[in-house]
């Protein structure tokens, strides 16, 4: 008797913490949006149109559509549907409570670790995710950072319970590029300290390179002589392969326009699938950019200029200024706890020359393409993943409110910690007097 | 020889005019946002010598003015920031968890860049305060952005109340407890530190109380008491002369430092960050405290992980005088957006959110009489603005401190340096990654490098 009581109260517990269980379920199943305002962004704006999401798919989107039987209809009269907005290079899951080391998960021990998995280390559960998602950015880069090749990134839509269930299709070894310059106002270098560390640095990098080099022929002269011969292992040069032969992404992070020019140089005879990540001062160097036609996922844009005697809007203008150059251009907020913020990175982007249209793009489609998922993401469009979400207003807007997201064609309850937060205390109870 | 010596002299003067000049300027057609009086639309607005005349329509600008065409523009004060450290080069005497007799107003850098980016993002006052190592630290400088001078006396704010920095939670223990080994190690030495501070300030009181009054008579044969410029701080603070800016996060720090307020009869007090304010918001309103917050900032340490970004809204609508500050060069520059984010999570009115970086702010700084709000008689601090201040649209155009156009964004050159380094060479890229959270506790890296 005393036991059954004890597993009684086992249960009461678990159900209580059950309770307090950080959000409620997603919801699957069919749903037709109609009577919206369709934001494609690969087609226009459609007028009051319906999209019909069934199965995780965009089945539906236009004027004419059937609504299927048995769908859950979600009336959207004066309000506009939305491709999921897409983060270009986050810590968003690989971090908690940043100042905490316990929590942080982005940056390993090692200088050549291309190996690592930064989606290993994306944590499900985190309180952020729904702080984010609630916004309408559905997906998210997660970007490990640290060494010359801190490991490989992941996109991860912000909905599932595993790692895997929450992979969105897209990985890429990260490179950060060498930097030339001073690193900022606290960096006490000598200028001949900090170029030759530069210098060190780059050398170190064509070692690297030299030894991928090598690890390639070895590799492709065992493949080609049918032995079964193996390599020893070396996670490290394994990891790089497939980059240093054109077949995975490789993202460079780089930022100075000195440092933009060299890493322009530096791939230029490689044949590699290349993107460049920062690209603060990419407006210095937007037309070498675009000869180089390397795509360029570039933020935060809410950031103070790199150089005290540039213009104050320069980090507003740096997108608007790559993109007319003819870059392809992405927009990432960078952060983790605020990534919530992207659309109003691509809003000052817009505000200071981008261009509402071409900012869109910025944080949905050309997002997609660049990390060739373009066919998946990015779009309002029949047979794409079902990543949207719909607002009463123009996303860039500060004061629009988003209504609904869905991703992956799952519903996603509008709550996190800070709706709770205001339900329980907006108007507290008790209040003064108990 | 001599009329070197003469120019150079007549230099010095004239550059301390310029910097005290006050301005005569007409704005006119604007879409005016008085913040306390409504919105006037089609309206003018005249500046003479630095304050605001006349607001009204059909304004005549007196001969040699400056005029600024406002159509299809929005006029708002001047944006106020109730907690920066622009314009500083020393933040925080990190060297005792008690350092009332420090003050930033020693250590005011008027060649800060990041005065300029905080004038093209239309602020034009801010309060300069000194960081959070300490439980209580120093007396801040409330400054107001006349970008240009090389004195740092004329950024000061003439007459503006003092304030002083106190701080609670995991900075002052951090400091102190984990670095020096010393109270405050926890929140509750955190609050022995004021009671101790206020107790030994109240017998500093008393013993000069005693021997003003005994030291005429005859016959006195006592010695005053020994001058303590830590302990005169914290007696101007029981005294009210003093306004507490309290770096706070978590509801039970701020609800003790209430308490403790409430025993000494302290009654001046601003919550700065305060990001669990939204807690204890009706005891914060019953006490008249005010509360400075972030828009959105959370979970970069764990005593904001439990916050919201809604904490803004449900302040205000407890009644509580709530601002927007930035604590950081980058955000200074754009206030409006972040008052903004106000509707966004919780959709405040627009005048409730401009309240929020104009009025407010003021009130906080004990400046509220002389800016904070467009009204004849204020001093002539002004933002204009292209599409509305809380649209994300918003483009400051012209910001206008006591009369003088300080930004101006069609005219104003790249390059906004004051002072350039002869020396430097290789150029400074401020890398993305350098992230400017927790200013509030530079200078004190030194502690933790180990």
């Amino acid at each position: 008797m005393k036991l059954i009581k004890n597993i009684l109260c086992a249960g009461a517990v678990f159900m209580a913490f059950a309770g307090y269980a950080q959000s409620s379920k997603g919801k699957s199943g069919t749903f037709a949006l109609t009577n919206a305002t369709i934001e494609t962004v690969t087609n226009g704006a459609i007028q009051n149109g319906t999209v019909v999401i069934s199965e995780g798919k965009i089945t539906a989107a236009g004027t004419a559509v059937t609504v299927p039987s048995g769908a859950e209809i979600i009336d959207c009269t004066g309000h506009v549907i939305y491709p999921g907005m897409i983060e270009g290079g986050s810590r968003l899951g690989l971090t908690e409570v940043n100042s905490d080391a316990r929590t942080r998960d982005f940056s390993e021990i090692g200088e050549v670790i291309p190996q690592i998995q930064a989606l290993t280390a994306v944590n499900p559960n985190s309180v952020l995710i729904p702080v984010t998602r609630v916004s309408g950015v559905t997906t998210s880069l997660a970007l490990p950072s640290g060494g010359m090749f801190p490991g490989t990134a992941a996109l991860i839509n912000l909905h599932g319970y595993t790692p895997n269930q929450m992979y969105a299709g897209f990985k890429g070894i990260v490179l950060n590029y060498p930097q030339s310059g001073r690193r900022g106002r606290f960096d006490r270098r000598t200028d001949e300290e900090i170029n030759e560390a530069a210098e060190k640095a780059l050398k170190n990098l064509n070692e690297t390179w030299g030894k991928l080099a090598e690890y390639h022929k070895l590799d492709s002269t065992i493949t080609a002589s049918g032995s079964n011969e193996k390599l020893d292992y070396y996670p490290e040069m394994e990891a790089l392969l497939p980059v240093y032969r054109g077949e995975m992404t490789l993202l460079i992070e780089v930022n100075a326009s000195n440092d933009i020019r060299s890493a322009i140089d530096w791939v230029k005879d490689k044949n590699l699938k290349v993107i460049f990540t920062g690209v603060s001062e990419g407006w210095r160097v937007a037309k070498e950019l675009a000869e180089a036609n390397i795509p360029v996922v570039t933020g935060p844009v809410l950031s103070v200029p790199t150089r005290e005697y540039d213009r104050y809007d320069r980090p507003y203008a740096n997108p608007g200024l790559m993109q007319k150059a003819g870059v392809k251009v992405a927009i990432r907020n960078n952060g983790a706890e605020n990534v919530r913020n992207l659309p109003y990175d691509a809003g000052f982007a817009a505000t200071y020359g981008m261009g509402r249209e071409e900012a869109l793009k910025a944080i949905t489609i050309n997002s997609a393409e660049i990390f060739g998922l373009e066919k998946e993401l990015g779009s309002i469009e029949v047979g794409k993943i079902a990543n949207l979400f719909i607002a009463d207003g123009d996303v860039f807007e500060t004061k629009t409110q988003v209504k609904h997201v869905f991703i992956a064609g799952w519903q996603i309850p509008m709550e996190s910690r800070h709706t709770k937060l205001y339900d329980e205390f907006l108007e507290r109870s008790p209040g003064v007097k108990k | 020889m001599k009329k070197n010596i003469l120019s150079a002299l007549l230099l010095l003067i004239s550059v301390g005019l310029q910097a005290q000049e006050k301005g005569t300027l007409l704005i006119r057609n604007g879409t005016v946002l008085t913040i306390t009086n409504g919105i006037k639309e089609n309206s003018d607005v005249l500046i003479k010598d630095g304050k605001i005349q006349k607001i009204g329509t059909g304004l005549k600008a007196p001969s040699g003015a400056d005029v600024i065409d406002a159509k299809g523009m929005y006029v708002m004060p001047g944006i106020i920031d109730a907690h920066s450290h622009i314009a500083l080069s020393a933040i925080n005497e990190a060297t005792s968890p008690v350092t009332a007799e420090v003050s930033t107003g020693d250590a005011v850098n008027p060649l800060d860049i990041a005065i300029y980016r905080a004038l093209a993002g239309g602020v034009t006052l801010s309060h300069a305060m000194h960081g959070s190592a300490n439980a209580i630290g120093g007396q801040c400088e409330t400054i107001k952005h006349r970008y240009g001078t090389v004195d740092p006396e004329e950024l000061k704010m003439k007459g503006a109340p003092r304030t002083i920095k106190f701080a609670l939670g995991e900075n002052p223990t951090r400091v102190h407890g984990s670095g020096n080994g010393i109270l405050p190690r926890t929140r509750m030495g955190v609050e022995e530190v004021f009671r101790n501070s206020f107790s030994e300030a109240n017998e500093y009181m008393a013993g000069w109380n005693e021997y003003n009054a005994k030291k005429n008579q005859k016959g006195f044969k006592g010695v005053a008491p020994k001058y303590d410029l830590r302990l005169e701080t914290l007696a101007d603070i029981l005294k009210g002369n003093i306004i507490i800016h309290c770096h706070s996060y978590r509801a039970d720090e701020i609800y003790m430092l209430m308490q403790v307020c409430k025993d000494y009869g302290i009654k001046r007090l601003v919550f700065q960050h305060v990001n669990e304010g939204f807690k204890v918001a009706p005891e914060l309103a019953e006490f008249g405290a005010m509360a400075s917050v972030f828009s959105d900032w959370w979970a970069y340490k764990f005593e904001v992980y439990y916050s919201t970004a809604y904490n803004a809204t449900i302040l205000t609508e407890n009644n509580v005088v709530t601002s927007i500050n930035s604590d950081s060069r980058e955000l200074i520059r754009h206030l409006y957006h972040e008052a903004a984010k106000t509707q966004k999570y919780g959709s405040l009115p627009n005048d409730k959110a401009l309240s929020l970086i104009t009025i407010n702010p003021a009130k906080q700084l004990g400046i509220d009489d002389r800016v904070g709000s467009l009204e004849e008689g204020k001093e002539g601090d002004v933002a204009i603005f292209k599409n509305h201040p809380l649209s994300i649209y918003a483009v400051p155009m012209y910001t206008i401190v006591d009369g003088i156009v300080e930004f101006d964004r069609e005219n104003d050159p790249a390059d906004m340096r004051i002072y350039p380094n002869p020396e430097e060479q290789i150029d400074v890229t401020i890398a993305v990654s350098d992230s400017e959270y927790d200013r509030c506790m530079q200078d004190t890296e030194f502690l933790f490098n180990h």
